[in-house]
């Protein structure tokens, strides 16, 4: 809020009176440039309202004209004619995600706490440790994480698709830089009254990094949902089957299907975008303390 | 565990508190509690993040099937991987290509963008309908793209250049050797803006004003002066992170080549790092030779990241 009213107060004291012609072409420009970028999402809505005809139709066209819900029925029936009602796979997916998103917010905030505000031993190797971690490319470690995870007795299980997700160096990162910002006099006023670290961190840790967790919340939830590949490798029976699995292997059906998988994809996409819009602002608040030093 | 860390923890109080009054000195059990606030975290890092590149490291040279114990064998992966592995170095040029022009030029789009819309009015709107794009899932997205670049004459974009009178015939954006790394350079630069805009926009949210109009009675003029000499020095840490979280996306690209040309790419015309990985690890199961691709991509990742940590870091 006071940043807000900052800004504002600077805008006053530069030539504000200065509404140009450029700046107005500047809004048409950037809102041109938005609308092309925003328009692979735009596809993917206005797409699977498509009745077939218009799907099937040349020349192709971008807009819906007569919007109907077929697809999502025949999304029900091409997926379910397997073995596996999809209500499963959705639920596959919403467990698993859910219970990944709450595993690493909780493992990561407790951690980056620990480093940021208590007396860890070894904390400056450990975060350059933590730090090189995030230049790490996924595909580099899917051999040894599969003979880990195959170790562990967790192929066929959820955990295969949650345990390896709960640390990440990125949500790590993130939770570190922000739990810097908790004022030190807080805490130890706090332990002077008595308080355990446990209380401190439930009672005035936890709720001080809610942006933060907000943060964690939309790229947990966001990578979880979206991974093709953790299930690919892990699972192998159908009935554990996540939505990405399920719809993929839909998309092999040719014409008749192309109409349930445009269904698919757009329940696929709304949800991230929806906690992603829910949490926006505390995301911005959380990414302004990422920088690294 | 829960009761062992509170009995631990009344047992700490009164000896942090004397801590506070001296300073500097921790105590056993002070360190105890952090220890155990951080093993959960500590534990599965370890497991799924340093234990992999290590053992990736480890079977990079031996010989490994999965079947039988891994055998030994020295550097001869990498030998065979430089001297008689010419896709290799096909899979090495391509990836050098697409990262050098996906990353900086991603990279630089978003920051500009982020620069743009800070000081415009309703950014917040124009934030997310220019981040959701790269929220999306691969899969859900690859269908879009399947559309747009559909190499008949359905595709969106074959669909508008033969309206618009610059081809005749569609081209086959999906199947010609040529075309094929540029139309996923194309496709990885619009995603991948995501999350270093979300960093910039909020490092520019959050810089010191007070720089800025000190700035302008020092006699900075436009804007770009403002940029250069006054915004991107405050901003080196975020600027850092952003180029952080692009070079393992860039480098490490498959995914997008996949899901649009398919797998293996004609003529191996995307063929990428990545790709070659997937090829001898889950194809052909030669693991210790996969490590091997693994640990080279890692270390370019690295390089490429401390590269940038050393332009980006001030040094005094």
């Amino acid at each position: 809020m006071a940043m807000v009213r900052k800004g504002l107060h600077i805008k006053m004291g530069k030539s504000y009176l200065q509404i140009s012609t450029s700046r107005v072409l500047l809004y048409i420009f950037i809102t041109a440039l938005v609308c092309f970028t925003a328009m692979p999402l735009i596809y993917v809505v206005v797409t699977a309202f498509k009745p077939i005809d218009e799907l099937l139709k040349f020349p192709p066209q971008f807009f819906v004209r007569k919007p109907t819900m077929q697809n999502f029925n025949d999304l029900i029936v091409a997926v379910g004619s397997t073995s596996v009602p999809f209500l499963r796979n959705i639920a596959n997916s919403v467990f698993t995600t859910v219970v990944t998103v709450f595993l690493a917010v909780f493992v990561s905030s407790l951690g980056a706490y620990s480093m940021a505000k208590m007396d860890l031993p070894l904390k400056k190797q450990i975060f350059s440790v933590i730090v090189a971690a995030l230049m790490f490319p996924g595909e580099v470690t899917t051999i040894p994480n599969y003979l880990i995870v195959d170790g562990l007795g967790m192929i066929n299980t959820y955990w295969a698709l949650i345990i390896p997700k709960v640390a990440g160096a990125f949500n790590f990162f993130l939770m570190k830089q922000f739990c810097e910002q908790i004022p030190t006099s807080l805490l130890e006023a706090a332990r002077i009254d008595g308080a355990t670290e446990l209380k401190i961190f439930t009672r005035i840790v936890f709720p001080f990094l809610s942006p933060a967790w907000a943060t964690l919340i939309v790229f947990t939830f966001t990578s979880c949902w979206n991974d093709s590949s953790g299930p690919l490798i892990y699972i192998t029976n159908e009935a554990m089957r996540t939505l990405p699995i399920a719809i993929s292997s839909i998309s092999t059906g040719g014409l008749a299907r192309q109409g349930a998988m445009t269904a698919g994809t757009l329940i696929m996409t709304a949800p991230t975008i929806i906690i992603y819009t829910l949490m926006q602002r505390r995301v911005i608040e959380t990414m302004a303390h990422t920088g690294i030093k | 565990m829960a009761t062992a860390t509170i009995a631990k923890d009344t047992s700490k109080k009164r000896v942090k508190a004397k801590k506070v009054k001296g300073g500097g000195v921790s105590s056993t059990s002070a360190v105890i509690t952090a220890v155990i606030f951080f093993i959960p975290f500590f534990v599965l890092f370890c497991i799924f993040t340093i234990g992999p590149v290590a053992t990736s490291l480890y079977y990079s040279l031996t010989n490994y099937d999965l079947i039988q114990t891994p055998e030994f064998v020295g550097l001869s992966n990498y030998q065979g991987l430089f001297l008689d592995d010419e896709l290799f170095m096909t899979a090495f040029k391509n990836t050098l290509y697409f990262a050098l022009i996906s990353g900086p030029v991603g990279y630089l789009m978003s920051f500009v963008m982020a620069w743009i819309l800070n000081d415009m009015k309703g950014r917040t709107a124009f934030a997310l309908a220019f981040y959701a794009p790269s929220i999306a899932s691969g899969t859900a997205m690859s269908v879009v793209w399947g559309y747009f670049f559909s190499p008949d004459r359905y595709g969106l974009i074959n669909n508008v250049l033969t309206n618009l009178g610059i081809i005749s015939s569609p081209i086959l954006w999906t199947q010609d050797p040529k075309t094929i790394l540029p139309c996923c350079i194309f496709i990885q630069i619009w995603m991948s803006m995501g999350t270093g805009f979300l960093v910039f926009m909020a490092g520019l949210q959050n810089q010191n004003r007070e720089l800025i109009e000190a700035g302008s009675l020092d006699g900075i003029k436009s804007r770009f002066q403002e940029l250069f000499y006054i915004t991107l020095p405050q901003m080196k840490p975020q600027l850092l992170f952003g180029a952080i979280n692009t070079i393992s996306g860039s480098f490490g690209v498959f995914g997008v080549i996949t899901s649009f040309a398919g797998f293996p790419t004609p003529n191996y015309a995307g063929h990428t790092m990545a790709a070659h990985l997937y090829d001898f690890a889950f194809v052909k199961f030669e693991m210790g030779y996969a490590s091997a691709i693994a640990v080279i991509l890692f270390a370019i990742t690295f390089a490429a990241g401390k590269l940038c940590m050393w332009m980006l870091t001030d040094k005094d």
